[in-house]
């Protein structure tokens, strides 16, 4: 029998299951550069999004990419994000150099997302007679970061740019009279960030006078770090409760550990 | 000279095409509140919202949960064209059918299309790709097709700024010019295999009359799905497939009326 031949006996069975494998592999070949391709999409950290988004991981899922908070931005500062923008592509995200969120008091862009990626009631507080009504000063896009080195106000350059554009002003930035030491005689007017009240706007980073800015939004999870249940702030009462977050063991064993540390000097361990 | 009632259904086809993407521009642009967003979600006059099904279910594999307005939009989307339009989706409203409908003219003017076959593509192979989108969705988190996707990426890229998102048009025009006819639309694309799926019994459907037809053969030679014409020149009968993307070119170019739009159930 020649192959030919062979091929055309071959039962019909078996070339549906030839065709069903071929499938498989084609499936499973293009499905692993698919997965490879979406890996390296989801792997920029740096984006600044909206007021309200719900966490960058959640927000990644529920996002479709309508534009729609784009459209609502009367300021046009939200861009979605074009194939080569570097972003996750059609997500919306700031270029706050260029245009920075304006603080709208009813918040369009999240009151308009039909998906729940941008989620009002994240960024609602409560008014005088106790409705929920739209807080802008709750959004948390990013936070502010000073270059202290490139930052002219703390070469002793009188400069107040970013204190004057902040819409929260005097609170997420204050200006603090530090003792310049070069000439010895005068004040530096620095202008320093508090994480507690600092949207993340980016009017600051817009504003500052230096070529590349020396103040520029970063997210928030890149910008800050997290002290541990080990250190605490004895003097504020609130963080102690922070305490019972401590695992009960300690895990590091050594000889030394195992000694009551209160005790040292009475013990002669050390 | 060509009857000019030749063209009807394009001339319609390319109008409702353009018009939506029009209104969807002026959403942007001008302000207009016609249309608001893009084709993965959008909202008609501020008030109806629309919701492409296909990315809503990529989201559910996800593990997200989506807000009532989103799944309100999928369902009228799901309504209209499940079971009245049928896949009219596809050549209505996707902007992408008229890139691949130019590579597929071009085939033709450049005779590429000797072979007229496509052997190593399979028409179940966009039902592969649904598979793949919804497992992917699953595994990675984020929903797959629509990050990949060449019509999002088009009709995106029209409305909100293009990038270099046209590469991925190009690739499209050319796999369908040079590789395969109807290469996307009739063999890849998930979101024309979910509108397959989900428009089995759609009630506006293609009609075809056997006594009239003198079996040319020229509605199968123009449909770009032609295996969901299987009765032509044999029964008088609806196309019953939800392939059909009820483009309307098996009727226009009919030279014996033997093609026609009815109701399923009715006509
Ligand atoms: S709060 Fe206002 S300025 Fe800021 S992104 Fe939203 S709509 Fe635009
Ligand atoms: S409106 Fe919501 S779903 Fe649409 S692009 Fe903006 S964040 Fe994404
Ligand atoms: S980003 Fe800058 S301008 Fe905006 S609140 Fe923070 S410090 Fe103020
Ligand atoms: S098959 Fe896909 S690309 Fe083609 S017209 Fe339909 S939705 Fe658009």
């Amino acid at each position: 029998m020649s192959r030919d031949e062979r091929a055309e006996k071959m039962p019909e069975r078996r070339r549906f299951l030839i065709g069903v494998v071929k499938g498989i592999g084609a499936a499973a070949v293009g499905g692993l550069v698919w997965n490879g391709f979406l890996d390296g999409k989801k792997a920029y950290p740096f984006v600044l999004r909206p007021p309200g988004a719900v966490t960058e991981e959640k927000f990644l899922a529920k996002c479709t990419k309508c534009g729609i908070c784009v459209e609502a931005c009367p300021y046009k500062a939200l861009i979605l994000a074009r194939p080569g923008d570097e972003r996750p592509v059609g997500t919306p995200y700031f270029a706050m150099r260029e245009n920075p969120c304006r603080m709208c008091k009813d918040i369009p862009c999240a009151a308009a997302c039909p998906t729940g990626a941008l989620d009002l009631s994240l960024v609602s507080g409560k008014d005088e007679q106790g409705r929920t009504k739209p807080d802008i000063n709750l959004a948390r896009i990013g936070l502010a970061v000073i270059d202290r080195e490139t930052c002219v106000a703390y070469w002793g350059i009188q400069c107040d740019a970013c204190y004057r554009s902040c819409p929260v002003m005097d609170k997420a930035i204050k200006v603090e009279y530090l003792r310049n030491e070069r000439t010895g005689k005068h004040a530096l007017l620095a202008p320093i960030v508090h994480s507690e009240h600092c949207t993340g706007c980016g009017m600051c980073e817009r504003a500052c006078v230096t070529e590349k800015a020396s103040i520029f939004v970063l997210p928030r999870h890149i910008a800050m770090g997290e002290s541990s249940a080990r250190y605490i702030k004895g003097w504020d009462s609130s963080d102690e409760q922070r305490m019972g977050e401590l695992p009960e063991e300690t895990k590091t064993i050594t000889p030394r550990s195992q000694k009551n540390p209160l005790d040292y000097l009475n013990q002669g361990g050390f | 000279m060509r009857d000019m009632r030749k063209y009807k259904y394009m001339v319609l086809r390319r109008s409702s095409q353009v018009s939506l993407l029009f209104l969807f521009i002026a959403g942007n642009i001008l302000g207009w509140n016609a249309l608001r967003g893009n084709l993965s979600a959008s909202i008609i006059l501020g008030k109806i919202p629309l919701t492409d099904p296909f990315a809503l279910l990529q989201i559910f594999a996800t593990g997200n949960m989506i807000s009532a307005e989103a799944l309100e939009g999928a369902l009228i989307v799901t309504v209209l064209f499940g079971l009245v339009c049928g896949r009219a989706f596809c050549s209505w409203v996707c902007p992408l059918n008229m890139v691949t409908d130019l590579a597929n003219r071009l085939r033709e003017k450049m005779k590429l299309d000797a072979e007229n076959r496509n052997p190593f593509l399979s028409r179940k192979a966009r039902y592969w790709v649904i598979g793949i989108s919804l497992v992917l969705s699953f595994a990675t988190g984020v929903a797959a097709f629509e990050w990949i996707s060449p019509i999002s990426m088009f009709h995106r890229g029209v409305i909100f700024g293009m990038g270099v998102g046209w590469t991925a048009v190009l690739a499209i025009f050319l796999f369908d010019l040079l590789i395969a006819r109807n290469g996307f639309c009739g063999h890849l694309c998930p979101l024309g295999g979910f509108y397959s799926l989900i428009t089995r019994f759609s009630l506006v459907r293609v009609r075809h009359y056997k006594e009239k037809c003198t079996q040319c053969m020229k509605c199968t030679d123009i449909c770009p799905e032609r295996q969901a014409l299987p009765m032509v020149g044999k029964t008088s009968s609806m196309v019953v497939s939800g392939e059909c993307t009820n483009c309307a070119r098996c009727i226009e170019v009919c030279d014996d009326d033997a093609m026609r739009f009815g109701i399923r159930y009715v006509s």
